[in-house]
């Protein structure tokens, strides 16, 4: 047993410096820095502990990289997780072993299945330890092997250096994800002779790109034919960029667009073609749309249940173009007629020299005719609507603010009202619907566009979640304006209940609920509560105006559902409203 | 239908459970799976039969392409190919009977590998009819144990299973 004799081999080492030009003498806990300098890395996030020691001991001297310590690991992978979409940049998080890398595993199923890149380190237990049951060990790449992009497990120090090129390069590139790389403490106290590698080695990962030009050829004659095109916009546009070209395809042959929770903002949300979120919440007019379209282009989307409703009655009378970087989502959920692999991106500039120009005419009126007959609304007379809260959010925030939300009813009433005009200003957990995203997430984006004004809605359960990072946002100084839509329950929930339940309510009404206002204060945090939509408007322009974080507890009308609503194996046509 | 992957991977520890825990996730069923060294030390190759319509199939091959230490993968079922498995039968052999069971074996060109005072191993090479009519023969003997190695398959004349594309259909 000479572990503990390790700490002092590994802190002579550091001393030793350059011995030469090329040959830099470094523990890997020191090349592991210096590597996220390399890929630009400014940011990490995170929570030390026993494993992790070497590496937060290189970070100590760190000049270029600032790190935040988080209150919970879930937090700083979730942090990371905002980060990275806010800014389109890798977010990076580090985690010790056994519970600091369990606790980053909703995180990492999170950034997973909304494909978000985020690369992340875990301590491990010595190698020599490694199988043995060893405190704080766990097997965390084997937990995390199904909500990886990939991981890997170093067991060679000298390896290091082109594992993590490797990790960013997987974590960025072809359709995103999250990377773990698992480090045993030997490893990362091990000395190396350090260089990083300029190119990537990877056998068998080529993403494509660049769609295949007949397949383009093909679908720009599909357009042509087409009577009543719609174009369903999902994650891929915001990811890949490709708003520009969107808006461009859009215009010239006159279809409307629907977007997927993923996709809003990478259509701007006050534009005339512009039909709202489609799906199990979405709006009637888009869901009818879609259901009436004679071709629909799927552009970056994954055709997931929360938007087709019923596959088999999915857009019955349409022909689909589905155009997606990753190959294995292409006849994974619904079947197209026309299948394009690559980037959004670069599959609509090849495709929009081919597009000829139509002429929207009789679709669009019908299109107008959706909006007219089956308009997103609620009851506006009677009590306090979680629906005005966001419309009034929208408007005073012009759709210029960067919105965060965490998981349930309030999410979908986000998606519903609030105008998003560009891509990456909205940040939620759609894939995974992971409740307790949205707090950390808001720090992640704060930290990453501090130019931005930064909402987070939330609800009184997600919150409760991941309360604790409220120490985290007071700590960095962040000006974060949190609404908490508070209906003292599980709203969503007790939603599913009352429609697939016969109004048997189990386990979603909180027999207490903290006074959230005053939990703020407690905090150092601004804090109002209010009943009316009358004391919502006297404080709302104050609570978006002043300086520093805020916290309104919006006491809103627990009984107000998310409609539209699709029930269970029905088709989008038939929603209930 | 019964479908025969021929699955080029990278030489790396781990590497086999990504690929067993992708059948499981995605709940796809394994009938056999056979994995080992190529002529390329970095390189080792499986061969994974697997149940499963079209649709199915075309899933199965498209997520192990998506695993970053999958080189290649191949459905060769309906390509002219060579398939082989080894099984190892113990079967009763008391020494009266044992003439029988050696006739039986010469026929189906198999091998005896080992006499115990009241037993027989037969090894046999070959394809599945074969396998199966062996085991059928020995099966009145009484069989203590069997043991086999699933199947192993490679494509015939110059065709080969490359490295060089992983996304080529």
């Amino acid at each position: 047993m000479r572990e503990p004799f390790l700490w002092v081999e590994y802190r002579v080492a550091s001393k030793l410096e350059y011995l030469g030009e090329c040959c830099l003498v470094i523990t890997v806990g020191e090349a592991l820095i210096r590597c996220l300098e390399k890929e630009g890395v400014e940011l990490v996030f995170g929570y030390p502990g026993g494993a992790i020691l070497p590496v937060y001991d290189a970070l100590y001297n760190a000049k270029k990289i600032k790190h935040v310590l988080v209150r919970h690991e879930q937090g700083a992978v979730h942090a990371a997780n905002g980060y990275a979409r806010a800014t389109g940049r890798v977010g990076v998080c580090f985690a010790t072993s056994g519970p600091g890398a369990t606790n980053l595993v909703s995180g990492i199923a999170t950034a997973y299945m909304d494909s978000i890149p985020v690369v992340l380190f875990t301590g491990q237990v010595p190698t020599s330890q490694v199988g043995t049951d060893a405190f704080q060990e766990v097997d965390i790449t084997g937990i995390t092997m199904p909500i990886t992009k990939h991981n890997f497990l170093v067991k060679e120090p000298a390896t290091v250096p082109a594992v993590v090129k490797k990790a960013f390069y997987l974590a960025r590139s072809g359709r995103p994800g999250p990377v773990l790389i698992d480090l045993p403490r030997d490893v990362s106290s091990a000395v190396i002779r350090f260089s990083y590698p300029e190119k990537v080695e990877l056998k068998g990962y080529k993403p494509t790109y660049r769609g295949h030009p007949t397949q383009i050829a093909q679908a720009a004659k599909l357009i042509a034919k087409a009577n009543r095109p719609v174009i369903l916009a999902g994650g891929g546009v915001v990811s890949s960029g490709a708003t520009p070209e969107l808006v461009k395809l859009a215009e010239t042959i006159a279809a409307p667009v629907a977007c997927t929770l993923m996709g809003l903002g990478g259509f701007p949300g006050d534009h005339p073609f512009f039909l709202g979120m489609a799906g199990l919440h979405g709006t009637r007019y888009a869901n009818l749309a879609i259901t009436n379209a004679d071709l629909l282009i799927g552009l970056g989307v994954r055709f997931a249940d929360r938007v087709t409703g019923s596959p088999a009655r999915f857009a019955p009378h349409a022909q689909i173009i589905h155009v997606d970087i990753d190959p294995a989502e292409i006849g994974k959920n619904v079947k197209p007629y026309l299948p394009i692999v690559g980037d959004v991106k670069q599959v609509l500039e090849a495709l929009l020299p081919q597009v000829v120009k139509r002429e929207g005419g009789e679709w669009l009126e019908t299109i107008a005719g959706y909006k007219r007959d089956f308009p997103l609304t609620y009851n506006r007379e009677e009590g306090f609507k979680p629906q005005y809260v966001i419309e009034r959010l929208s408007s005073l925030t012009g759709g210029e603010s960067i919105v965060v939300t965490d998981v349930g009813q309030h999410q979908m009433w986000v998606a519903q009202y609030y105008c998003f005009k560009y891509p990456r200003t909205l940040v939620t957990s759609g894939g995974l619907g992971c409740m307790g995203y949205g707090l950390p997430a808001a720090i992640g984006v704060k930290l990453g566009r501090p130019e931005k004004q930064v909402l987070l809605v939330s609800g009184d359960g997600s919150f409760q979640m991941m309360m604790p990072e409220l120490g985290t946002l007071v700590e960095q100084g962040l000006d974060v304006k949190i609404f908490i839509l508070n209906n003292r329950r599980l709203g969503m929930v007790r939603q599913l209940q009352e429609f697939y339940c016969d109004k048997r309510y189990s386990a979603v009404d909180f027999g207490f609920c903290p006074d959230f206002a005053a939990l703020a204060g407690v905090y150092g945090i601004a804090g109002y509560t209010v009943e009316t939509a009358a004391q919502f408007d006297g404080v709302v322009e104050d609570a978006l105006a002043r300086e520093g974080p805020v916290l309104v507890n919006c006491l809103i009308d627990p009984g107000e559902n998310v409609l539209p609503m699709v029930l269970a194996g029905r088709g989008l046509d038939e929603a209930v409203s | 239908m019964r479908h025969t992957l021929a699955v080029l991977v990278e030489n790396n520890p781990g590497v086999l459970a990504r690929v067993a825990g992708l059948f499981r996730r995605r709940g796809f069923n394994i009938e056999s799976l056979t994995v080992g060294e190529t002529e390329d030390p970095a390189v080792s190759r499986m061969t994974i039969v697997v149940e499963g319509d079209d649709r199915v199939l075309e899933q199965v091959t498209k997520q192990l392409r998506k695993l970053i230490e999958v080189l290649k993968v191949q459905d060769i079922t309906k390509e002219e190919h060579v398939d082989r498995e080894l099984v190892l039968v113990k079967v009763n052999a008391e020494p009266a009977r044992r003439a029988e069971i050696i006739q039986i074996v010469e026929i189906f060109r198999a091998h005896i590998v080992d006499i115990g005072r009241k037993t027989l191993i037969v090894e046999v090479t070959g394809d599945e009819g074969k396998v199966r009519a062996l085991v059928n023969a020995l099966e009145p003997f009484g069989i203590r144990e069997l043991v086999r190695t699933g199947k192993v398959a490679m494509l015939r004349g110059t065709k080969d299973i490359a490295t060089n594309s992983k996304e080529a259909e």
